[in-house]
């Protein structure tokens, strides 16, 4: 089949693409054809990277302003869904040729207080007396950043292998109940029991997620179709086990919903450790706990390991072109396996924060709160780069925590902030539309300015 | 074409691949190797292990009745009265005999290939082993089980006819979740603001292609990776419909806009038959003209075979004159269209409200579905039924009051079952050649 297909291939390269000998970031469409002709075996000669990889090339390549652009374009779309569902917008519109300034007024309001809330509920409150208290936002959107931060750098390293991991629902759910099965059925040290509890929860997720990488690898099936419906799986099987006494189901009840986490895996909040540093006078109520640690540590690895390592440079060297990579002696199989497996266990992580972190007095079959598929978009906004990931985990985070005060005091509901992050992750995935919108210059004039780029990546990715 | 695939498959190995991807060169290819896999037979194995394990190590004796009639029907069928651990027994030796059979057709045979019949067979006679197992004393709904099966795969076959179009063409259609959702959005919308059902299920087709709009033009124009840009837009259209519906008020659609229970005279009552097929809706009929309509469509005219060539190889059909971008768009919307009255199922007919999420992965089924069907419609709608029918079983075993039977693996099963065709265990899953890759006019 691959040979049918290399003619289709070889008229990819279209003004501002460089020839698909130099190395080009490829999307997860590229490996199902990799998959496809996976049982041919390779031949001498290396077939340029399957398929089209427009997107994952403008995701990994496209700058800073594009991300930029797309943001306000979303933040203008979410501005007209709010604009135009406001009751006191449409009343006003009502008369608008009586009084036009009235509806202008009205918008204005509602923008007005809509962002003044977003700002107050992720950054600052300034209506809180105290720095301790006014802050207090910034660290719950750190809070709610973390678990959005680590599955977002799972979802990243499957990426730059070329993988799509829709399953974080999947590997944070097994992740979750491997984290709380651990706290409440063995006791251990404190200190001790989290990072016990930590590790288990890397570990069933990576379970899950390996098991993808494993039947990809062997069967060749599409680690999409597999993700997606092994995250049925999970979800029915915690269903399953959340009310069968005796598994996850806390005792003397009948709802599905779990015990809560032993607090000695708890981890500890930002308050507890201000707490213990004054001398046992309370400090704040932060909610901003360990598990933020934790998530740099993994970016500082994640970052150490695409970067830095050989296995990262497999990694990027079967995401970019696998065909090449199995000629240059690379187990592109083994890569697949142990792509997802990392994967897995950086989501596993967002599990383990979210039952021993974020809600700790117990879980029921939801407790992944959409993350797995915040990630992908997370993943998608820091165009899989480890730091890149780390600032848009951290952006969506503020969008999270702002989403509920938006929703407390505005009574715009929270999936407002849903709709922002698709929208900005459809635009950056097509540069063109944003640069039309934005009447920037044509992507014929862009080869110039970016070709020497990508030289230096590509240089440095050789080195 | 697939019918003959289903009739004779192995006998006449060219005919069977005519209707898949690979066209010219596979005979070639299937002359040469013939593999003997084990996966079938040990597959078989270990259901009929389960059968014999369910008659002989946890039998549950008493009557099983098998209801045939509900109260509304003219003629009355009295239950077929079952003793259930001998019944279990006899079948679950039936079942290792057919599973011996298959690994004899998989050593023996020139083809090393299963009859479909024999699989059939196996999976039905399993089913009403299991059903009976599970009951084992009281009365099993049998007709009421089957119709609604019907009923809940009617928005999966929607959405599965949507996928196999969008994916014939050549455009991976990840966004069925969100076609589904927000056909059942506008439906409830139009339908609570016009109280009119078939304004409402003009909408819902509408909107429908307004997502496959943007899906097409983000992956036919801006080449956009199109697993990327239906992942997406499932969630767009998730946070889109959860915000509007908590600032627009679409809970309550008037009786109006909904669609009711047309019964067609005399077919009705027909027992069995007559509740499960000719007892529904209009859309549910409107389903069976679309099936027909896709599977003819596809197989038998122009527009099926210019579809098929984009989606196999676009540039071939560009040389012969076929606008592949073009084909490619039309084609999308028109999935988009088939799986907005999907949705529209679901808000005006099954529940008659709009909640938020309420696909709940019927979209992701549907999807599975049509890879379990391998890209064919009829067999992607066999599919979805088959998945329908899982569903459908939790809830008549709850009905008869099965409670020891947990509801999550029978729910879990369609997931299951794609996980294993797609790795696999279910013959070669080959989708169309040019699926999930733009084309671009050198």
């Amino acid at each position: 089949m691959s040979d049918e297909k290399v003619p289709g291939e070889s008229q990819l390269p279209t003004p501002g693409q460089v020839p698909p000998a130099a190395p080009e970031p490829q999307s997860a469409k590229g490996v199902e054809e990799g998959q496809m002709s996976g049982t041919t075996p390779a031949a001498g000669d290396v077939p340029p990277p399957p398929a089209a990889n427009r997107v994952m090339r403008e995701i990994l390549s496209s700058n800073w302003l594009m991300t930029a652009l797309a943001i306000v374009l979303a933040l203008v779309v979410a501005s007209i869904l709010i604009v135009v569902t406001d009751e006191r917008v449409q009343a006003a519109a009502g008369y608008f040729f009586a009084r036009p300034l009235d509806t202008f007024r009205a918008i204005g309001d509602t923008i007005g207080g809509a962002y003044s809330s977003l700002f107050q509920g992720a950054v600052y409150n300034f209506r809180r007396p105290g720095f301790v208290n006014g802050i207090k936002p910034l660290t719950d959107t750190l809070s709610f950043a973390a678990p959005l931060i680590a599955a977002g750098l799972g979802v990243a390293v499957a990426f730059r292998v070329g993988l799509f991991n829709i399953g974080g629902r999947g590997q944070i759910l097994i992740a979750a109940a491997v984290a709380g099965w651990i706290s409440w059925s063995f006791p251990m040290p404190p200190f001790i029991h989290m990072l016990v509890a930590v590790g288990g929860a890397l570990l069933g997720g990576a379970i899950w997620g390996g098991l993808v990488g494993l039947l990809k690898a062997r069967t060749g099936a599409h680690e999409v179709i597999l993700t997606i419906m092994l995250n049925y799986v999970a979800w029915y099987l915690i269903q399953f086990l959340l009310k069968t006494p005796g598994a996850l189901q806390a005792p003397g009840s009948n709802n599905p919903k779990s015990p809560p986490a032993d607090p000695s895996a708890v981890m500890p909040t930002l308050s507890d450790l201000l707490t213990l540093l004054n001398g046992g006078t309370q400090v704040g109520s932060f909610r901003l706990n360990v598990g933020f640690l934790l998530v740099i540590v993994a970016t500082v690895a994640v970052a150490w390991l695409i970067n830095r390592s050989s296995t990262g440079f497999r990694f990027r060297a079967v995401g970019e072109n696998p065909h090449a990579a199995r000629v240059a002696g690379i187990d592109v199989k083994w890569v697949f396996i142990l792509a997802m497996i990392i994967s897995g266990a950086l989501v596993g992580l967002a599990g383990a924060i979210q039952v021993l972190g974020t809600n700790t007095a117990g879980f029921g079959d939801g407790i992944d709160a959409g993350i797995g598929f915040d990630a992908i978009t997370v993943a998608l906004l820091g165009r899989s780069k480890p730091w890149g990931v780390f600032f848009s985990g951290i952006l969506f985070g503020a969008l999270k925590a702002g989403g509920y005060t938006i929703q407390a005091s505005q009574g715009i509901p929270i999936d407002i902030v849903v709709v922002v992050q698709s929208v900005i992750v459809l635009f950056i995935a097509a540069p063109p539309l944003v640069r039309a919108v934005f009447r920037l210059p044509a992507p014929g004039s862009k080869p110039k300015a970016r070709t020497p780029r990508r030289q230096k990546l590509a240089t440095e990715a050789a080195r | 074409m697939s019918d003959q695939n289903s009739t004779a498959p192995g006998s006449s190995t060219p005919v069977v691949e005519t209707s898949h991807a690979a066209a010219l060169d596979a005979p070639i290819v299937l002359e040469k190797v013939i593999v003997r896999s084990p996966k079938f037979p040990i597959v078989f194995g270990v259901f009929a292990l389960l059968g014999l394990l369910a008659a002989f190590v946890f039998p549950r004796t008493g009557t099983t009745r098998i209801g045939l009639s509900d109260s509304k029907d003219a003629i009355q069928l009295d239950p077929i009265p079952i003793d259930s651990q001998p019944f279990v027994a006899v079948v679950a030796v039936l079942l290792a005999l057919l599973a011996i059979a298959a690994a004899l057709f998989v050593a023996r045979s020139a083809t090393a290939r299963i009859p479909l019949g024999l699989t059939v067979a196996f999976a039905v006679l399993f089913v009403i082993a299991f059903l009976v197992w599970a009951v084992h004393d009281g009365l099993l709904p049998f007709t009421g089980l089957l119709v609604g099966a019907l009923g809940v795969s009617t928005p999966l076959i929607f959405g599965a006819l949507g996928g196999v179009l969008s994916e014939r063409v050549g455009v991976v259609n990840v966004a069925i979740e969100g076609q589904l959702l927000f056909g059942a959005f506008a439906a409830a919308l139009i339908g609570v603001y016009t109280g009119n059902a078939a304004a409402a299920l003009i909408g819902a087709a509408v909107a429908g292609m307004l997502v496959s709009f943007v899906l097409a033009a983000f992956s036919i124009k801006y080449l956009v990776d199109q697993v990327i840009v239906g992942v997406v837009l499932n969630v767009l259209v998730t946070g889109l419909t959860t915000f509007l519906a908590g600032v627009i008020d679409v809970d309550t659609i008037p009786r109006t806009a909904r669609f009711g229970v047309v019964p067609i005279p005399l077919l009705s009552e027909i027992p069995v038959l007559g509740p499960l097929l000719f007892r529904h809706s209009l859309i549910v009929y409107f389903m069976y003209i679309a099936v027909f309509a896709v599977w003819f469509g596809l197989n038998k005219t122009r527009w099926g075979l210019r579809l098929r060539a984009v989606g196999e190889h676009p540039k071939a059909a560009d040389t012969v004159g076929i606008n592949v971008g073009r084909t490619r768009f039309w084609n999308v919307s028109l999935a988009g269209a088939i799986a907005g009255i999907g949705g529209a199922y679901l808000a005006l007919d099954a529940i008659g409200l709009f909640s938020k999420e309420m696909t709940n992965g019927a979209g992701f089924i549907a999807l599975a579905a049509v890879i379990f069907g391998r890209w064919d419609p009829v067999r992607a709608v066999l599919a979805a039924l088959l998945f329908g029918f899982a569903t459908s079983l939790q809830n008549s075993l709850s009905a008869a009051g099965v409670t020891d039977v947990p509801k999550e693996f029978l729910l879990m099963l369609p997931y299951l079952i794609t996980v294993l065709a797609v790795a696999g265990l279910v013959g070669q899953v080959r989708g169309p050649a040019a699926a999930g890759k733009p084309y671009i006019k050198s």
